[in-house]
């Protein structure tokens, strides 16, 4: 196996488990938060994420490498990449309305909600950072979805049950979610340390 | 609407994070300790502050279609403005809090409040609106910071008093390092919320028994 095929494994294993983007790095809390309550729009969110990170991930990809860089506007990156993004959601969602209805009734109010959700820009930014090339960028995002989707329909299972629980008064609602969602935090910590070699 | 009710809503009742919800990866991911926690708390209010006021005095001239793409424009030139004077003044800083910096383009508490006040008030107003926003914003995760690092890391104000060690409170080796993990963030913000539903319920009550 060459060193490449490796990094990309890497990749795939750290974004999906020991790095999870939202419940190691906090990438994406308010989809999580506000989509969680039912397993099955969990689960259209979670799908809906990770088309778009994995599209998003190769236009900022480009946009860095072909623009940014030669022209010397790197500064420019945050701005650059949130309209990449707000301009692929709207064109994914326009595409999918014309040529795959059935897709869009099922991801279609997902679609607008995504451009303000951090993990697009978040996997965005740690791609530039971590210096990957334009496969690992595209595992990297696609994964990162993955990963998300895990987690947020994970937790909208362990939500249905805990709404129905009976706790204090002061804890109903957001915080015991958040509890909730801190002990499944709890469960993915065991998978730190985890490596592909 | 007058300064006085803008005040306790942005810090009480309509809290941004502790009553609103909003922003909160942000407020889980760098309350690790007070240093963090104050940084990102200024950031996000001047940002919040500057962007409110540009929105505003646009307000007239943003056709109402693009509006949200016009807006997103506006506060991630601040948001860059303010990444790159960190980078420049305080480089610690701008380290501990890396890529959430630049994320406060996408954090819903400064789209929040340029869709729900800035476009419709003036430019004071949203100035001041700003203001106690962002100050509530400050004040929940500087509290949530405190907690975190006394437990977690056991000193109090890592990274500015003390030559940047911080106070030791707890001796070494006690503290729970669980809480300045991520499943911390979780449990503390949590704690925090149901704390403060409580101590409002309170209120509530006294209020209404006079």
């Amino acid at each position: 196996m060459s060193a490449y095929v490796q990094s990309l494994l890497g990749i795939l294993l750290s974004a999906i488990l020991t790095e999870n983007f939202i419940l190691v790095k906090f990438y994406g809390i308010c989809p999580f938060m506000g989509v969680s309550k039912k397993s099955d729009t969990a689960l259209g969110m979670g799908m809906a994420v990770t088309f778009v990170m994995g599209i998003a991930s190769a236009a900022t990809w480009a946009v860095n490498a072909l623009l940014l860089i030669p022209l010397k506007l790197e500064y420019m990156q945050t701005v650059a990449f949130i309209l990449v993004i707000a301009a692929i959601v709207q064109v994914v969602e326009m595409f999918l309305k014309k040529s795959m209805p059935s897709l869009y009734q099922a991801l279609g109010i997902y679609l607008p909600l995504i451009t303000t959700n951090c993990a697009v820009l978040g996997a965005a930014l740690v791609n530039v950072q971590k210096g990957y090339d334009f496969l690992q960028s595209v595992v990297f995002g696609v994964c990162g979805g993955l990963g998300f989707t895990l987690a947020i329909v994970l937790f909208a299972s362990v939500r249905e049950r805990s709404d129905k629980a009976d706790c204090p008064e002061c804890f109903q609602g957001f915080p015991i979610a958040l509890i909730s969602a801190g002990l499944l935090a709890l469960a993915f910590m065991g998978f730190s340390g985890l490596k592909i070699f | 609407m007058n300064i006085r009710q803008q005040c306790k809503e942005g810090i009480l009742t309509k809290n941004p994070v502790l009553v609103q919800l909003l922003g909160m990866c942000s407020s889980l991911a760098i309350t690790t300790s007070l240093f963090n926690g104050l940084g990102m708390g200024l950031s996000v209010t001047i940002i919040l502050i500057c962007s409110n006021v540009m929105i505003s005095a646009l307000r007239k001239v943003i056709p109402s279609n693009i509006r949200i793409a016009a807006y997103i424009v506006i506060i991630a030139g601040f948001v860059t403005m303010v990444d790159l004077l960190l980078q420049a003044f305080l480089p610690d800083l701008s380290e501990n809090l890396g890529v959430f910096i630049p994320l406060i383009v996408v954090n819903c508490i400064i789209l929040g409040r340029a869709e729900a006040f800035a476009s419709k008030n003036g430019v004071l107003a949203s100035a001041f609106d700003g203001l106690f926003m962002g100050i509530g914003y400050t004040l929940a995760i500087t509290a949530m910071s405190i907690v975190r690092e006394l437990l977690g890391s056991g000193t109090f104000g890592g990274g500015i008093l003390n030559g940047g060690e911080g106070i030791r409170i707890i001796p070494e080796g006690y503290p729970a390092m669980l809480l300045i993990m991520p499943v911390g963030g979780f449990l503390m913000l949590g704690c925090l919320i149901a704390a403060f539903q409580f101590a409002m319920k309170k209120m509530k009550a006294k209020e209404e028994a006079k």
